[in-house]
């Protein structure tokens, strides 16, 4: 799993890796609380081997895929 | 003539703009904007993070939206990643077009979305300190302008 901006800060590392399959309670539940619930945020992203989930509540995602927890991108 | 690439190191945009613009012969204007990294009061650093997957992907997706909305020749854009100092350059966007409103248009248009939709997270170095820069009200006004 890849964490960007400030979603790295709040994971400890740009990158973790957890045991699959997993869905989105599944994710949430593996994960520090406080990025737990960061990632409730609305303007957060889901990327799931770089396709953008639309809805990243239907998350599904194995043994081998890469997740991208993606943060509101910064302004000028 | 179409360039799009992200940079890992300093770059010198006048070595990207000299060949860009003899890339696309005939043309009637070039419009080049470089943004550089601001001296901004206690900034010793700024960082860019990017997701490969979908970031040079999505400047790519900007690109084919400027040539299907403005009557371009040629499209410039380059994005710098990593760790700059005040000073340095950050992007460069030129456009060449046989006309000079769409090469202007094209350069604003890729530039909001740059700095407001783009796939991009900075933080900003003060103090030894590294702080995220989060988003502005602007950026999505900015963005409005092309809603129409």
């Amino acid at each position: 799993m890849v964490l960007l901006g400030k979603l790295a800060d709040l994971g400890g590392a740009p990158a973790l890796s957890l045991a699959g399959p997993l869905d989105w309670a599944g994710l949430k539940a593996a994960l520090p609380e406080t990025l737990s619930e960061a990632i409730d945020d609305p303007r957060v992203r889901v990327a799931v081997n770089g396709a953008l989930l639309a809805d990243k509540a239907a998350l599904q995602a194995g043994e081998d895929d890469e997740i991208a927890l993606l943060p509101p991108v910064s302004g000028g | 003539m179409r360039d799009i690439r992200l940079l890992t190191r300093m770059f010198i945009p006048g070595t990207l703009i000299g060949p860009f613009t003899q890339a696309n012969p005939g043309l009637g204007g070039v419009c080049t904007f470089v943004g550089e990294v601001r001296h901004d009061q206690g900034v010793e650093a700024l960082e860019l993070t990017h997701y490969e997957p979908l970031t040079l992907p999505g400047m790519h997706d900007l690109a084919d939206r400027a040539f299907d909305r403005f009557t371009l020749m040629g499209l410039l854009m380059v994005h710098r990643v990593g760790v700059l100092r005040p000073g340095e350059p950050i992007v460069c966007v030129s456009a060449a077009a046989l006309h000079r409103r769409d090469a202007i248009d094209a350069v604003d248009f890729c530039m909001d979305h740059l700095k407001s939709a783009a796939w991009f997270w900075k933080r900003e170095k003060r103090a030894g300190q590294w702080h995220w820069i989060e988003p502005r009200a602007q950026d999505h006004s900015d963005l409005a302008r092309w809603q129409s």
